[in-house]
């Protein structure tokens, strides 16, 4: 079905190349969570901001943005848009992994393009590109970056997201570089759901617990939030770096500014990247090309040199 | 009839009752004695205002919350209306800041506001319950999901901030001391006291305690009971302000992850404290402990890494229910 497709629009693209724009619309639907965080509410951002900066540069483009709150809601979406909207393209960042996986393999089966974007699909024959953060980058940057600065040796703790596969690669990745350094102790690692209050209070509890603490991997700026304001509260001079994660505004602004000397540079995980999936969907598609099976949008280290390009003050994360 | 016969029963059931008055204490001891033995931090005074400090939200909702469910009702939405409370209140100080008035009074006008909102919003559901005839459950778990989908649209998905100069003039009101006591421990001490007052000592506490009971019995008996009622909520949504205006000036913003989970939270502290969820009796000294148990169970588990973190919930499930065997025979 695909395949027909793509040789009826060479075949268009051959006759005439005037009446392929017409020929060739895409109407593309973009399916993510609803925004309950920082980060998911950097998604719907840059969703919607995908929407405004492509439908005004390809007339022929129709972007139709759902966001879901749960799984079987975001199911019945991708239902809704294939017969109500009629899409021949998807985006979606998928809800779960595993829940999502069927309903996804129905939409390309009835010859939509399916772009998966983050959380990876169990079967991944149900879609026919995947765009992704660098969740490994993610946790190796910060453990060498942590490392080079405490010269090898020191006492780092760190805090985790909420158990997903997504929060054990950064974690895996983190363990892996700090297994090289065998002089930094690794003292602690507790889950801080990716929210500031829970951040807040965990490390509370581990500086009333360690005496000696040097570094905090607080793996999200979020939970770096929360964790800035217990060493405060506690009036400990011991920590010496706070790593958070993400790139949220806040923080790069702060690396921007040195506001902090604790905070010295972030990993970038950009809400960004369903911007650059939506783009690169659209254009491929419009134009009738394929997307590479895999497209990893890099994870880097934001220090105060290049924190300039990844600040964006109108986004909300 | 022979009165040994009587007598008997009798003095096992009061030996019951106070027994099962002392479960939620006992259960807290025994884990203070388990923490200190895992971590000799545990027993630090520093610790010890951590833990109440970080109770006092959570305990000054419960304390509320023990009044509403004493008379029959519940309330799902606390987490909720704390959260949009502390959105409502750091985009109102914002502008005011904005607008040049002193710190100070723009911090006492957002204090103020998060009484008024807490008591409005109590006010809404009591009359919705009561003249709307609608179930409380279902009151409010509908403004459960109204007023965080308000601060989400609020915050545009991410977070509300406090401005610079009104934060800095905020937080001693969370991190401040008195008699080295932080601050939300002295508020959170004095709304159990009141409660406590209020409770067993007014007509107010025993209208309440008698419309949980039977409701149409204390209609008979004259007892005005939607507006008992319509103030039950209300007092619980000014518990919710309170404890709202303590949380804004710790971490100065507020997202739409504040308060998750809260109502639960409170729920549980007044349960495992030994209300019947079905209302009509309870204690306020209960869900106090209860409150501080609850909290005392996750500052534990932090201190310790003798088990998986992916078991934490299991352990604290576990210890909720030892706790509520303790003082069975109560229904």
């Amino acid at each position: 079905m695909k395949s027909l497709i793509r040789v009826v629009g060479a075949g268009v693209l051959a006759l005439s190349a005037c009446t392929i724009f017409a020929a060739e619309k895409v109407t593309l639907g973009v399916a993510i969570p609803t925004a309950t965080h920082g980060f998911t509410g950097g998604i719907v951002w840059w969703a919607n901001q995908a929407k405004k900066d492509l439908e005004k540069a390809h007339p022929g483009l129709k972007i139709i943005v759902k966001t879901a709150g749960s799984a079987p809601e975001q199911a019945n979406q991708l239902q809704d848009l294939l017969t109500v909207n009629k899409i021949n393209a998807l985006v979606i960042f998928p809800f779960e992994s595993a829940s999502l996986t069927k309903p996804v393999a129905q939409v390309k089966g009835k010859g939509v393009y399916v772009t998966v974007v983050d959380r990876g699909l169990t079967d991944t024959s149900a879609q026919d590109a995947y765009v992704a953060g660098d969740n490994t980058a993610f946790g190796k940057l910060p453990a060498e970056y942590l490392a080079k600065r405490l010269n090898g040796k020191g006492n780092i703790v760190m805090l985790r997201g909420m158990p997903t596969t997504l929060d054990n690669e950064r974690y895996n990745a983190f363990m892996g570089v700090m297994k090289q350094h065998p002089d930094i102790k690794v003292l602690d690692a507790k889950y801080g759901n990716w929210n500031r209050d829970d951040a807040f209070k965990v490390t509370q509890d581990y500086l009333t617990r360690f005496k000696q603490i040097d570094a905090v991997w607080a793996a999200d700026d979020d939970m770096a939030v929360g964790v800035l304001k217990a060493i405060d509260q506690a009036k400990r001079t011991d920590i010496k770096e706070v790593f958070g994660g993400a790139g949220a505004k806040g923080m790069v602004k702060t690396i921007l500014d040195g506001k902090d000397k604790r905070i010295q540079a972030d990993v970038s995980y950009s809400p960004k990247f369903i911007y650059d999936a939506i783009k690169l969907t659209a254009e491929a598609r419009l134009k009738g090309e394929k997307l590479p099976a895999t497209t990893i949008i890099p994870s880097v280290l934001i220090t105060k040199e290049n924190a300039k390009q990844f600040y964006f003050p109108d986004s909300p994360f | 009839m022979q009165p040994e016969r009587t007598e008997s029963p009798n003095v096992s059931r009061r030996w019951r009752t106070a027994l099962s008055g002392l479960g939620p204490i006992l259960g807290l001891i025994a884990l203070c004695i388990a923490g200190t033995l895992l971590n000799p931090d545990f027993a630090t005074v520093d610790n010890l205002m951590n833990v109440l400090t970080r109770t006092a939200f959570i305990g000054i909702i419960a304390v509320g919350m023990t009044f509403v469910i004493m008379s029959g009702g519940i309330d799902l939405s606390v987490g909720s209306m704390a959260a949009l409370i502390a959105g409502s209140m750091i985009l109102f100080m914002n502008s005011l800041g904005a607008g040049g008035h002193p710190a100070t009074l723009v911090v006492a006008l957002g204090m103020g506001l998060s009484l008024v909102l807490g008591a409005a919003f109590g006010c809404a559901h009591g009359l919705l319950i009561t003249k709307g005839r609608v179930e409380p459950f279902i009151v409010t778990l509908g403004t459960l999901g109204i007023f965080r989908a308000f601060l989400t649209w609020f915050a545009d998905g991410g977070a509300l901030t406090l401005d610079g100069e009104l934060s800095d003039r905020y937080s001693p009101v969370y991190y401040a001391s008195l008699l080295g006591v932080p601050i939300p421990v002295w508020i959170f001490a004095a709304v159990a006291v009141a409660g406590g007052v209020l409770l067993n000592r007014t007509a107010f506490g025993r209208h309440v305690q008698a419309i949980g009971s039977n409701e149409q019995v204390a209609r008979y008996a004259a007892i005005r009971v939607d507006l008992v009622k319509v103030l039950t909520y209300m007092l619980l949504g000014l518990c919710v302000g309170i404890a709202t205006l303590l949380y804004v000036p710790r971490l100065g913003s507020a997202s739409p992850t504040t308060g998750l989970l809260w109502e639960l939270e409170a729920i549980a502290a007044v349960v495992v404290g030994g209300t019947a969820l079905k209302g009509g009796e309870g204690r306020l000294v209960g869900t106090v402990v209860g409150a501080i148990l609850l909290s005392v169970i996750s500052n534990i588990l932090n201190l310790t890494s003798i088990i998986s973190v992916y078991l934490n919930a299991a352990v604290q499930g576990g210890v909720i229910i030892v706790v509520a065997f303790l003082q069975r025979g109560r229904r």
